[in-house]
């Protein structure tokens, strides 16, 4: 889970505003993942049917990606596992930025109580690492897919408005703003014109980040055995069930671990070189 | 990461303010978590802790009474909350439902393989972290600097737990040469602290590599240089202490993320520690135990941060 530092604001200045050609490659990358996990699940078949006739079948053409111990395709569960895998992490991702981000810019704007309040919760928060909160609310209902989104969304928030804040705060007091306030220029203009542009390259990189722990979180809890639960097609619970199998099939559990490596170094790519290198 | 927000400087004090404030919401938000777990969770906790304790056979309804009144069930929400987080500070963390051992005990017990786990990783990182990084960073562009950036990159990009699977099979299946679980000897220390401490290096490499290139870069070491000072004496008396500070920072950044991998680590190398106690306090709905476990991960780690901010504080005389 290594998320690296966000260290981008000490600096806004320099965080590129164009996307860099290996910005594109780690798109290209997710674009190719999500592909897959929209169109392997129609086309590949119910990913729980197991047939024990065909077991640990090598990758052929009637079943792409061979099949596992069950006679299961491998190629419907990948393709299940990985449309799971980026949902979730669209889906904590922005519940996480929106909140996260208005809350940043409120906490800068009106410092005072609302800023002591707002940060004091958020070092609450940090103070307690995104997986054990995620851990904690899967005891409620092991084996859901809920407990990870409520938990990511409630762990990444924080990053979004730590940022956001520190940005706000010299984007305000900065002169261009002071001069749309002296015109008579409201918030609302403010916020489009002066804040947004300068934080949307800020978000993004923090959204792939987001992003990763996401992906890595459902990984990491299915492979322990207190995330998601067989036979739901989920590429960490698919390792450790695999792993026995490995002498006779090194191929099957290599390719959940291919599928998780590629979302990774897409959006560590995305996210910029200047975190990755 | 520069910790400038409010732009106050940084006191001993209001470190230990701030970490103290953490420690007591994370224990407020534990712990009540905990408590909804408690009642909420479906079926009757206390004939679930009694059967546990007795055996399903010997459980009766006068010990799930008795565990009822134990577990405070009995009493209203309100009181039961307050004497709940009561019961927290003052470090009684009720026992265990599956061994009714006193929590603390277990803990203490699981922390100590915990511990010797962690600084095994983190002697391995801080030892070949920073060397490396500072060979690189001392020769920038040169050939050694640009493979072990690039390996460096390449390791960051694979998350602790597949970087277990990957040492399981490459040296436990394939080689048989190390355990791949348990703690039967010396050796089922190595795959485990290596798992944890790979990524860890990496980072340091690359934070070491930058901080120390800014050093030589920058025109007080250019001065050192010129006055007559020898590269090592240059670097011992100016440049290592300077790139310290942001190496350091670092460490304290990835300590969410060393926790993070202590449960997924110790799961796969079934290291009889505080994550793999907590992953198994999950699977038998052990309350008091999870509470406990998490409660004292967050504990070690807000620890764990507040030492790194003293660290930073005691290299760079700038941030007092």
């Amino acid at each position: 889970m290594t998320m690296p530092s966000v260290g981008i604001l000490n600096d806004g200045a320099a965080t590129p505003k164009r996307m860099t050609p290996w910005q594109w490659v780690g798109l290209a990358i997710l674009a190719l993942i999500g592909f897959f996990g929209l169109v392997a699940p129609l086309i590949g078949g119910d990913p729980l049917i197991q047939d024990l006739d065909h077991v640990m079948i090598k990758p052929c053409l009637s079943s792409p990606l061979g099949t596992d111990h069950l006679g299961r395709s491998m190629f419907a569960r990948l393709g299940h596992a990985a449309r799971l895998s980026l949902l979730l992490a669209a889906l904590s991702v922005l519940t996480a930025a929106i909140p996260g981000a208005l809350l940043g810019v409120a906490a800068a704007w009106r410092a005072r109580w609302t800023d002591t309040a707002l940060s004091t919760i958020a070092d609450g928060v940090l103070a307690l690492p995104g997986l054990l909160l995620i851990v904690l609310l899967t005891t409620f209902a092991p084996g859901k897919f809920w407990p990870f989104y409520v938990g990511l969304s409630l762990a990444l928030w924080v990053e979004y408005f730590r940022v956001v804040r520190a940005a706000s705060q010299t984007l305000l007091r900065s002169s261009p703003v002071e001069a749309s306030r002296l015109l008579g220029f409201g918030p609302a203009y403010v916020v489009r014109r002066h804040l947004l542009p300068e934080l949307i390259p800020v978000l993004r990189t923090l959204m792939t980040f987001g992003a990763a722990t996401s992906v890595l979180s459902l990984a990491a809890l299915g492979l322990v055995g207190v995330g998601l639960r067989p036979p739901t097609p989920e590429l960490g619970t698919m390792m450790i069930e695999l792993l026995p199998h490995y002498q006779e099939a090194p191929w099957l559990i290599a390719e959940p671990i291919f599928v998780l490596l590629l979302a990774v170094t897409g959006l560590a790519l995305v996210a910029g070189e200047r975190e990755l290198r | 990461m520069g910790r400038k927000d409010g732009g106050q400087p940084l006191t001993v004090a209001r470190i230990i303010v701030r970490r103290l404030v953490q420690a007591l919401l994370v224990s407020l938000m534990v712990s009540t978590l905990s408590f909804v777990m408690m009642r909420a969770l479906p079926g009757d906790a206390a004939m679930r802790v009694a059967a546990a304790r007795y055996g399903h056979d010997l459980v009766t309804a006068r010990a799930a009474d008795a565990v009822r009144a134990e577990l405070k069930l009995d009493r209203p929400v309100a009181s039961a909350l307050f004497a709940w987080w009561g019961d927290v500070l003052r470090l009684d963390l009720g026992t265990s439902a599956v061994t009714a051992a006193p929590v603390v005990d277990e803990v203490s017990h699981q922390l100590g393989y915990t511990i010797r786990l962690a600084l095994a990783a983190m002697g391995i990182a801080l030892l070949a972290g920073p060397l490396l990084g500072v060979l690189c960073g001392l020769w920038p562009g040169s050939a050694f600097d640009q493979t072990w950036r690039a390996l460096a990159a390449a390791i960051r990009a694979v998350p602790p737990f597949i970087l277990g699977l990957l040492l399981i099979i490459a040296f436990s299946v394939e080689m048989a040469a190390l355990p791949a679980a348990g703690t039967m000897d010396s050796t089922s220390l190595v795959l485990p602290a290596i798992t944890l401490a790979v990524g860890l290096t990496a980072g340091l490499i690359r934070v070491t590599r930058d901080a120390l290139k800014s050093v030589t870069e920058s025109g007080y070491f250019a001065f050192a240089r010129t006055k007559g000072l020898s590269l090592s004496e240059a670097l011992v008396r100016h440049g290592l202490r300077n790139a310290a500070a942001p190496v350091t920072a670092y460490v304290g950044v990835q300590l969410a993320f060393l926790i993070e991998g202590v449960v997924a680590v110790e799961t796969l190398f079934a290291w009889p520690g505080i994550g793999h106690a907590l992953v198994h306090a999950i699977y038998a709905r052990d309350v008091p135990m999870i509470q406990g476990t998490v409660m004292a991960m967050a504990i070690l780690f807000i620890g764990l941060s507040a030492l790194a901010d003293l660290a930073i504080l005691a290299i760079d005389p700038r941030r007092r």
